[in-house]
């Protein structure tokens, strides 16, 4: 190796760490900015419904103050099922800035069962993970539950049941049109 | 003539203070407390749990509610109490379900979900606070 080709390995490698650095830096940058609430209502699709509903539940304002936002819940957080997240996060643009599908309240109403039966699907096929990066049977006391709901809880890891099954409707309002057997796993009696 | 003004005026000074002290008797839900002072904090309540429920205080007593709702939502999309306590869910949820009486439209027709006229179920049923009474009570129910 002669004296200029050491140079030009030595150049190569230096400009690739640092392409490295503010590329990967760039991206991992970009990928924390457009995953907190900040970024979400920025669009006011989501400040003006699921947003503003939030601010009326548990989730927003509680005794101890802790407060899930909108990527706590939307937004996986093992890498790959986040990026696969991202990339499905393009269709909500396309919608937002072309189509405008659901740029008035009126017509986020008109497709809210869609949107929300698109969302429970979603958390029942990943065993609501996210509801599990805070909440966990192992870390529930049921004696400090309501005696229904410790019953309730019991029935659920017995049978398999995962959070979704039964909590929909708890952080933002039921569609209009919201069967309550769909809150009841196993078998609802059918008495109407 | 003499006697009836002395009998008038003599009525008139024991009504006065007979009077003065029936009305210093008088005790306002306010506790004495001066028109012009800022009223009292109340305590703080919660919405109180009770298993198995609370008992009707007289026959046709709508239920009061043994649980709290402060996260519940009655509007015109969603009714969150019939998550438990509609047709199709109270066994499962070990929850009683809303009466026969809640199914009927004005016309006497049986309806499939409760009728619109009985949907604002915090109209008539009410949840709990551990409150004293402001004035005692001795009311008893018919059972």
């Amino acid at each position: 190796m002669t004296r200029g080709e050491k140079k030009g390995t030595f150049g190569v490698l230096v400009i690739g760490i640092v392409l490295g650095i503010v590329l990967w830096g760039g991206f991992n940058w970009t990928l924390a900015l457009t995953n907190t609430e900040q970024f979400c209502i920025s669009c006011h699709e989501m400040e003006a419904t699921p947003y503003a509903e939030l601010e009326e539940t548990v989730h927003f304002s509680n005794r101890t103050g802790v407060r899930a936002t909108c990527p706590d819940c939307h937004v996986p957080r093992p890498w790959i099922h986040k990026i696969i997240r991202k990339i499905q996060a393009s269709n909500e643009l396309y919608h937002h800035f072309i189509t405008g599908e659901v740029d008035t309240p009126e017509k986020f109403e008109a497709k809210r069962m869609k949107l929300a039966q698109n969302v429970w699907k979603a958390m029942k096929n990943t065993d609501s993970r996210e509801c599990r990066n805070c909440h966990n049977y192992d870390s529930m006391d049921f004696d400090k539950q309501e005696s229904r709901s410790a019953d309730m809880h019991d029935e659920a890891i017995e049978k398999n049941w995962t959070c979704i099954d039964c909590h929909k409707g708890i952080a933002h309002s039921l569609p209009e049109g919201f069967d309550p057997a769909w809150n009841t796993p196993g078998e609802a009696e059918d008495e109407g | 003539m003499k006697k009836t003004i002395v009998t008038f005026v003599a009525a008139c000074v024991i009504m006065l203070f007979t009077g003065g002290v029936i009305a210093g008797a008088v005790d306002s839900l306010r506790l004495g407390q001066d028109l012009q002072e800022d009223s009292k904090k109340p305590t703080k309540k919660k919405q109180l749990v009770v298993e198995g429920g609370i008992e009707r205080s007289y026959k046709i007593q709508p239920p009061v509610i043994p649980h709290s709702i402060d996260k519940d939502k009655i509007n015109l999309k969603a009714n969150t109490c019939m998550n438990c306590h509609s047709e199709k869910t109270y066994k499962q949820k070990k929850a009683p379900k809303a009466g026969d009486t809640h199914y009927l439209d004005r016309d006497g027709k049986t309806t499939k979900t409760v009728a619109s006229r009985r949907y604002f179920c915090n109209q008539c049923h009410a949840p709990q606070v551990n409150a004293e009474p402001l004035v005692e009570n001795t009311f008893k129910g018919a059972k």
